[in-house]
């Protein structure tokens, strides 16, 4: 009896644990990556391309967004991915926390030409003049505008200018439509806490590097005039509420049922719009500093090799090839055709690649006639050249936490533009005081 | 070896699973992070020990006293909401008959649903413009608040959108409430005790362990709260509440701290923190249950 019972007591907690080693497959020669998706053909053609170039490579995509908590964890235990994909603007954290490796010698093993990569791009890439990440897609910023709201108010929208701040505030109360309460048209959406790197280098303020500060009298200055423009919008409570109903990835989105005025964009929302409503009728244009001076800025995401990778010679020839210009050609081919297939026009791709959109652009782009497409897409490329882009900070997520919340609180009434960017410098500096000294 | 030294034996072998189980992810880990509390660690290089340098952050941290307000305001409204409506519906289902069955499965339903899910779906239901809730409001003649964008509103919404999941709660008043004796309630009616006087002084009393239980682990769960507001007002890309700080509570501060910023030493001593301050007002309703509550027979 007692044998029994001690057996039962024993075996069944050791085949319990035994059963969750055996969850896992075993991944020690096959390359993994993290925060990588297959969802169309920019990113199936250009795996197929690297798969067909190394046939003996058991390449495993791990599908699915990039979450900061498990990467990192998996670079303590000592089990990363082999490769990482990821926002361009966190790298520099990771560079400066050891969590990713540089990639000069596999730039240079590969012959890898950088002048190739847009200026911004390469950049938030590079830490401490070593390079620490390869450069995928770009977007950059611009403004969108309601043609049929904007000249039923009597405006003429190529005039629409972000210039002139002190004139803005009019010209929003032209365009809005507010009553009782409720909102039922934005006049002008500046896009805040999400767009004040852009409106403070409007004013000539940087957000971070040497010698930004968050309480700059001009960061200041800008988010008084973001967040007035909001303000006289029926304030932050209802002008959100109303902008959470706005159908964006739809057909009604808010530029069809006329939601929505004007906005600064991220580009790769024209497709959306291309895609979904062809027929709406807007103007594209870019956004412009306080000077008049085109202005935009860039962002997109990047591959990286993590620290204790296992494979980083097979991980570099991986992003080598994702991020080289044949790669991108074949990946918009490949993507054009597909959409054509659907009767759908080709947008074309927005890389970091300068020499791959220029073939992009020259060889496969194919607009089917979309207006919003052949107006949109010559900004696009005319701006790519001409973006900046926040650059590596080691804090830079605590940075972005520190800035967003301030405005947040200037939106809600809690604070003073002043008194919020007094707490936001306060903020980065114990950040950036921790990383440093650490 | 006696025949009771031998049943403890097998009593201890029996808990040999649950007890190993509890030193490795729960003790374990509760001590590890009282270590981690007294140090740097930003999980990419080893712990650097700081004494209490990150509990004397901690109390001077502004955001830690606005997510302990919140957190604390939110359970003062949210733990006797659901205990005073779920009390409600026990009774109602008790008086429910032959239905009760049916009613009762209906009431748990909700609590079965994905936290995020529920989330999504009261961001569209309370919302202040087009929401649901505010278009049956409108029908009264009421306008409703802005619940998901008006900082003053955001955490009363919070509360409404618990009450989704009060099936718990009442189900296990509803146990309770079947398990009072009826002879109780007519000596009291024979007295003459108006429905208001039986509820007072016989089913309070009769239910008063289970609401003492409810009352605790709704305050823990509250002190705790997390998931909703998290997908409601943070969501994977934001940085911050477009809401200010009113939807910052304080698991979620510590989140922010441990896995935006990589500080696992002070979001360790914020976790304590919360310990401290659960384990006080958990002592505080012991205390007072000894006065409130009372077990069928108590003979104190």
């Amino acid at each position: 009896m007692r044998g029994r019972l001690l057996t039962v007591v024993l075996v069944v907690p050791a085949l319990v644990v035994a059963g969750c080693g055996g969850l896992g497959s075993d991944t020690s020669d096959a390359l993994v990556t993290m925060g990588f998706g297959l969802p169309d053909e920019h990113a199936t053609a250009r795996v197929a391309v690297f798969r067909e170039a190394n046939p003996g490579v058991d390449l495993r995509i791990t599908e699915g967004a990039f979450d900061e908590q498990q990467f990192l964890s998996a670079v303590a235990a000592g089990d990363p991915p082999d490769l990482v994909y990821a926002e361009r603007r966190k790298l520099g954290g990771y560079a400066a926390r050891g969590a990713v490796q540089s990639l000069d010698a596999c730039v240079r093993e590969h012959g890898v030409d950088l002048g190739r990569f847009r200026d911004a791009a390469l950049r938030q890439v590079t830490y401490q003049g070593g390079v620490y990440g390869l450069p995928e897609f770009s977007s950059v910023r611009l403004m969108i505008i309601n043609n049929p709201v904007v000249r039923a108010a009597g405006l003429d929208p190529a005039a629409l200018s972000t210039s002139d701040w002190a004139g803005m505030g009019a010209l929003t109360d032209r365009l809005k439509e507010v009553g009782d309460g409720r909102v039922e048209r934005i006049g002008f959406d500046p896009k805040v806490p999400e767009f004040l790197p852009l409106w403070a280098k409007a004013n000539g303020a940087e957000l971070i590097g040497p010698g930004a500060r968050l309480d700059d009298p001009r960061v200041v200055e800008a988010v008084r005039h973001t967040t007035d423009l909001v303000a006289r919008q029926g304030g932050w409570a209802s002008f959100k509420a109303f902008r959470d109903t706005f159908d964006q990835f739809g057909a009604n989105n808010q530029y069809v049922t006329g939601q929505l005025a004007a906005m600064p964009m991220d580009s790769w929302y024209l497709n959306t719009l291309a895609t979904n409503s062809p027929d709406a009728d807007v103007t594209i244009v870019p956004f412009t500093d306080r000077d008049g001076r085109v202005l935009t800025e860039s962002g997109g995401q990047a591959w990286a090799i993590p620290k204790g990778a296992r494979h980083p010679e097979l991980a570099c020839r991986f992003l080598v090839t994702m991020t080289d210009t044949p790669t991108w050609v074949t990946a918009a081919t490949a993507r054009r055709d597909a959409l054509a297939k659907a009767g759908r026009p080709y947008g074309g791709t927005f890389t970091g690649n300068r020499e791959a959109d220029e073939r992009i652009f020259g060889e496969v782009f194919d607009p089917r006639g979309n207006p919003i497409l052949a107006k949109g897409v010559p900004v696009v490329l005319s701006l790519q050249d001409k973006a900046f882009a926040l650059p590596p900070s080691p804090a830079a997520s605590e940075l972005v936490r520190a800035w967003e919340g301030a405005v947040n609180r200037v939106l809600v009434g809690q604070q003073s533009p002043e008194e919020a960017m007094a707490q936001a410098q306060r903020e980065a500096e114990r950040a950036l005081k921790r990383v440093g000294g650490r | 070896m006696t025949v009771s030294g031998r049943e403890a034996r097998a009593g201890w072998l029996f808990l040999l699973p649950w007890v190993i189980g509890f030193l490795a992810f729960t003790a374990g880990p509760m001590l590890f992070s009282l270590w981690l509390s007294l140090t740097h660690y930003d999980m990419l290089k080893p712990p650097a020990f700081v004494g209490l340098e990150n509990y004397r952050e901690a109390l001077a941290d502004e955001r830690v006293g606005t997510a302990m307000w919140n957190t604390v305001f939110f359970t003062a409204l949210h733990v006797p909401s659901q205990i005073v409506l779920a009390l409600g519906l026990a009774s109602l289902l008790r008086r429910a008959g032959r239905g009760s069955g049916f009613f009762r499965t209906i009431l748990y339903l909700p609590v079965m649903t994905p936290p995020v899910a529920l989330a999504a779906m009261f961001l569209l239901l309370l919302n202040g413009q087009h929401g649901a809730v505010n278009g049956f409001l409108g029908w009264f003649g009421f306008q409703g608040p802005n619940w998901t964008t008006d900082p003053a509103w955001i955490k009363p919404g919070l509360v409404v959108m618990g009450l989704w999941t009060v099936g718990s709660t009442a189900v296990l008043y509803l146990a309770a409430l079947t398990r009072v004796p009826v002879e109780r309630y007519e000596a009291a009616r024979l007295d003459g005790a108006s429905p208001w006087r039986q509820f007072w002084h016989v089913t309070l009393p009769g239910i008063s362990g289970t609401v003492y239980f409810t009352v605790v682990v709704n305050t823990i769960a509250s002190l705790q709260v997390f998931t909703e507001a998290y997908a409601m007002f943070f969501g994977a890309r934001a940085k911050q509440s477009a809401e200010g700080d009113a939807a910052l509570f304080y698991v979620i501060h510590l989140f922010q701290e441990a896995f935006g910023s990589l500080r696992m030493g002070y979001a360790s001593a914020l976790a304590w923190g919360l310990f401290a301050v659960i384990a006080v007002i958990t002592a505080v309703q012991v205390r007072l249950s000894r006065r409130y509550v009372h077990y069928e027979g108590d003979r104190s």
